[in-house]
């Protein structure tokens, strides 16, 4: 069989297996979207726009995230510039209570329904959960958006704290897949991050649950991702474009291509059809403006506006703008997929 | 204001000796990447003395404070 007989097999099985009959794709069909040519491609990231909307409808979700906790971390994520072992130009620096708030606020103001507060540590302390919960109360009390949090490694008793703090999704990426993850990461294992997943599932917390392309993964090992967090099955997968960030291992690593970040988004929808698929860091380098509006028309319903945890993001203004233009409505607050 | 109350006011700031990305002198090198990438990221380097500043980014703001020549934001910044 000829490579474009290949490509159109695999779309016809992804429009007959996941859009009529609600399948995820397989590890092998993930790969095989992944080799689709430049030429299919608009075609395929039709596909995933029919299958997001027929499972997940035309809201998009909105989100701001906000650092609680700015860089000093102990983990050796290479893609991160917040890792204390790295010689980035990154400061630690922690938020007090007040902008927390003010933040949230701000956020809400754009009409996101989701605030998340994200942490550079390995694992909360008791003096980060103590924190934690003042955060959380605070914007509670003063802000209608939903909090969600991302501080690391949880024990189960950690996951029900928070839970019982009023935190509705809690974010912990898978970052790869197994086999590549000793590329990325060798401070902690991809098994641990799995075991704190399960434990937030567990806790009755939502889960968040991403990773990053573009870290010099092979094909295979991007499906390999994609198809993890498919058998975990989290509520919503925050995908990344690395962003090299200077003075960490993956800081002189080439942007991703365009074409192949598209891919990446309409294969994370065929292989999680039922899933939250949330633009998160690196879109605007990979993708420019008419990226993200292919990638708003391939599988992605949610965004996150504004600026990210260290780099800077899109004015929320221009993400609203298009939304408006795409008839896409901002999810409402007291929305669920 | 600017040197005075230790702000970074644009306008009467002193000239950027430092690549406020990289921290390298703005004599020495192509700094064209930096200023392009400054557009999607705060600055990192005291353009004055080169010191790391200490840099928050929040969902529609960011403010990065020098030890010395003081806080300056998103609004009052003006690229090297």
């Amino acid at each position: 069989m000829t490579a474009e007989a290949v490509a159109t097999d695999i779309l016809h099985v992804a429009r007959e297996q996941v859009l009529e009959r609600g399948e995820r794709l397989t590890y092998d069909q993930i790969v095989q979207v992944l080799q689709t040519s430049d030429e299919q491609l608009d075609e395929l990231l039709a596909i995933a726009h029919e299958v997001r909307m027929r499972f997940m409808g035309p809201d998009v979700e909105v989100e701001g995230i906000i650092s609680l906790k700015t860089g000093g971390c102990p983990e050796d994520c290479h893609f991160c510039a917040q890792s204390g072992q790295f010689t980035s130009p990154v400061r630690s620096v922690w938020l007090n209570v007040p902008e927390l708030v003010r933040a949230a606020k701000l956020t809400r103001d754009t009409g996101a329904s989701e605030f998340c507060i994200v942490a550079a540590v390995r694992g909360p302390d008791a003096k980060l959960m103590e924190q934690l919960r003042e955060a959380v109360a605070a914007i509670r009390d003063s802000v209608d958006i939903n909090v969600a949090a991302s501080i690391g490694i949880l024990t189960a008793e950690q996951a029900a704290e928070m839970a019982d703090m009023g935190i509705h999704r809690y974010n912990h990426n898978l970052e790869a897949g197994r086999s590549f993850f000793p590329n990325v990461v060798t401070t902690h294992s991809w098994e641990e991050r799995w075991d704190t997943c399960q434990l937030i599932k567990d806790s009755g917390m939502e889960l968040c649950c991403g990773g990053l392309v573009g870290m010099g993964e092979s094909i295979e090992q991007r499906a390999e991702l994609a198809d993890q967090l498919g058998e975990l099955e989290p509520h919503e997968v925050p995908l990344n474009f690395l962003n090299p960030r200077p003075g960490t291992p993956f800081g002189d690593l080439p942007v991703m291509p365009t074409n192949d970040a598209l891919r990446c988004i309409a294969a994370f929808r065929l292989a999680l059809p039922r899933t939250i698929l949330r633009y998160a860091g690196g879109r605007e380098l990979t993708l420019g403006d008419l990226g993200t509006r292919n990638g708003l028309l391939g599988g992605i319903n949610a965004v996150i506006v504004g600026n990210y945890l260290t780099t800077l993001g899109r004015d929320p203004k221009e993400d609203l703008a298009l939304l408006e233009d795409l008839k896409m409505p901002i999810k409402a607050l007291t929305d669920t997929f | 204001m600017g040197a005075h109350d230790g702000s970074l006011d644009a306008p009467e700031r002193p000239e950027a000796v430092f690549c406020p990305r990289c921290g390298i002198p703005v004599e020495h090198g192509d700094h064209s990447v930096c200023r392009a990438a400054l557009a999607l990221e705060p600055p990192r380097y005291c353009p004055t003395c080169r010191r790391r500043m200490v840099v928050q980014v929040t969902p529609s703001d960011w403010t990065a404070r020098c030890v010395e020549h003081g806080e300056t934001t998103r609004s009052t910044w003006a690229p090297a």
